[in-house]
């Protein structure tokens, strides 16, 4: 290995945080597993997760001596219940740097926490007396890309749809990278929210938001990043990224499912009309009409995700353990590491960034015209497990000329050898179907 | 499980050198014509079905459209067991490869109903690829009822 020195002034390359990869795998029970006879190769982070026992434990024990609803009981357990629920809202917010604990909405998921904002729009266009960077009619504009997942589409289409704006999106380049030449025109005055992932779930591209971010200032409207592929792998600071809302999900860091977040500024919270009602998001309730309770509880209506959400606290506390610069830096070896393997593998072609900066850890690929039914279900019979299919990105496929991508992912817990064991299983792939 | 059970030779020979793909229309003009697209929205697999058929005899069923091995082979092997078939002939086939199918493994098929169908016994061991086996199936189905014949009542839940 050739060694490069670093000028001295600039950050050395031991100065990088690390961590033991094998004791970090140690923490979580299911990568013992065999799966078809042989040792379990996860790839599908991205999709879900695995979950450390330290997770697993917290679950368990909250349901075990803590159970009891929050936010309504005067009892022992129902205090204890409700502490430990907003002492995961605590961990949460201090963990992507939110300045009020407030601004942190527990949902079901990134798909709920999406809908909730669209929805708030929606309602808020049906009042007259709402506040005004929330209503939208024909003539106002709403812009996503051509890189969302379904979850960052549909509700933007459906919102349009009801209020008579209109969608548009920021295209593509060949390299997978969001192509911003023609940000000026694409987000203007008409523009009322620009909705853009962080972080790609199929092409693993992390887009560099300053430019629209100035953009969005610039003509005043608002912007939600779509975190659910960055929040798990690498460290978020809301206010250095100076976005009005984000959103991700529990499972995809180790959290349990069933627990999102939706982060927002608190005064456009505060703003924002409820979407969901019913018990908890209410300040008083007639028969005739209602008044609301102050974010986050308004947007909390029922018995929220009280275990996950503790769990989820668990998952941060765990992440933060580990160092979140520390699981991005080992993602980057891993993914340096994987494009250079998957390079040897003949008829393989990487769909987005070949190249380690500016991606994360998930790297789509089409073997030859073996479909990615195919090539999952033979790596799947080596224990390897990948996903395959449109991964919720169907505009994306569309845009590489495939109905399908095969996908690997990868986390703080994949190592290298992991990554061999995918490329020798493409070679059987290959033996089977060429 | 063994992979050599879902890759069957059958199916990858089918799927390498399908029979009868490529969407034709009907050679006789008088005949009536169906034609359906389904697809897979787990996995964006597409097939289009077309059958012609006199009222009693299906003269032709093409096919087009792209996706896995098995997905493809079975439209292959679709159009082999079904062309040039009697429509109450053709239903009797039908139902036994959705029965097959649907089994989970558990039901026998049998050979001199569903000829090279046989090899997708298999495939009804991985639930996920069930429906890759049955899209032209489903497809043909509703192209047949199309072309005003009725090809089987079952209807499959995904």
């Amino acid at each position: 290995m050739t060694t490069i020195a670093i000028p001295e002034g600039m950050p050395q390359y031991d100065d990088v945080p690390r961590f033991d990869v094998a004791a970090v795998r140690a923490d979580f029970p299911i990568l013992d597993r065999e799966v078809n006879g042989h040792r379990l190769v996860y790839l599908d982070s991205a999709n879900t997760s695995h979950k450390p026992r330290q997770v697993l434990d917290v679950l368990g024990e909250h349901y075990a001596m803590h159970n009891a609803n929050v936010s309504r009981s005067v009892h022992t357990l129902g205090t204890e219940a409700t502490e430990a629920y907003e002492g995961a809202r605590a961990k949460v917010a201090a963990f992507i740097n939110a300045p009020s604990v407030d601004e942190v909405v527990f949902t079901k998921n990134s798909t709920e926490a999406i809908n909730i904002v669209a929805y708030a729009f929606s309602n808020a266009s049906l009042r007259p007396d709402a506040d005004p960077r929330f209503r939208l009619g024909p003539g106002d504009e709403i812009v996503i890309s051509e890189m969302e997942h379904h979850s960052n589409i549909v509700p933007w289409q459906l919102l349009a749809e009801r209020t008579g704006a209109t969608l548009r999106w920021f295209p593509l380049t060949e390299q997978g990278r969001l192509d911003e030449s023609g940000l000026a025109d694409l987000v203007t005055e008409r523009t009322k929210i620009v909705s853009l992932v962080h972080v790609s779930n199929i092409l693993g591209t992390v887009n560099a938001t300053s430019r629209i971010t100035r953009r969005v200032r610039e003509v005043g409207a608002l912007l939600l990043l779509d975190c659910s592929q960055s929040v798990p792998h690498m460290p978020m600071d809301v206010v250095d990224y100076d976005a009005d809302f984000i959103v991700f999900t529990g499972h995809k860091m180790c959290g349990p499912t069933g627990v999102g977040v939706l982060w927002g500024r608190g005064e456009l919270l505060a703003a924002m009309p409820p979407v969901f009602g019913g018990g908890s998001m209410i300040e008083t309730v007639s028969m005739a009409r209602s008044t609301f309770a102050a974010p986050p509880a308004r947007f909390e209506a029922g018995t929220p995700p009280i275990a996950e959400a503790v769990a989820l606290g668990a998952a941060v506390d765990y992440l933060t353990g580990v160092g979140m610069r520390a699981i991005q830096w080992h993602e980057k070896e891993l993914t340096a590491y994987a494009l250079d393997a998957l390079a040897t593998v003949p008829g393989l072609r990487i769909f987005g960034p070949n190249v380690p900066v500016g991606r994360g850890g998930t790297i789509s690929f089409a073997l030859g015209d073996i479909h990615p039914h195919d090539v999952g279900q033979v790596l799947d019979s080596l224990g390897v497990q990948v996903r395959v299919g449109h991964h919720c990105a169907k505009p994306v496929c569309t845009r590489f000329g495939v109905p399908a991508m095969t996908r690997a992912s990868f986390y703080l817990y994949t190592t290298t050898a992991e990554i061999d064991a995918l490329v020798t299983g493409l070679e059987q792939v290959r033996k089977v179907f060429d | 499980m063994q992979l050599d059970q879902l890759y069957q030779e059958i199916i990858l020979d089918h799927y390498k050198h399908p029979h009868g793909r490529g969407l034709r229309d009907a050679a006789d003009s008088d005949a009536r014509v169906g034609e359906a697209h389904h697809v897979n929205p787990t996995c964006g697999d597409e097939i289009t079905v077309r059958v012609a058929t006199d009222g009693k005899v299906f003269t032709d069923i093409s096919y087009d459209g792209m996706g896995c091995s098995i997905s493809q082979a079975s439209a292959s092997v679709l159009h082999e067991l079904l062309r040039g078939r009697a429509a109450d002939d053709a239903a009797t086939v039908h139902e036994a490869f959705v029965e097959l199918m649907s089994g989970r493994g558990q039901v026998t098929p049998d050979e001199e109903v569903l000829g090279d169908g046989v090899a997708f016994a298999g495939v009804a061991r991985y639930p996920a690829r069930v429906k890759c086996a049955l899209l032209s199936w489903m497809a043909f189905k509703d192209a047949a009822a199309r072309a005003g014949v009725g090809v089987s009542p079952t209807e499959v839940k995904a």
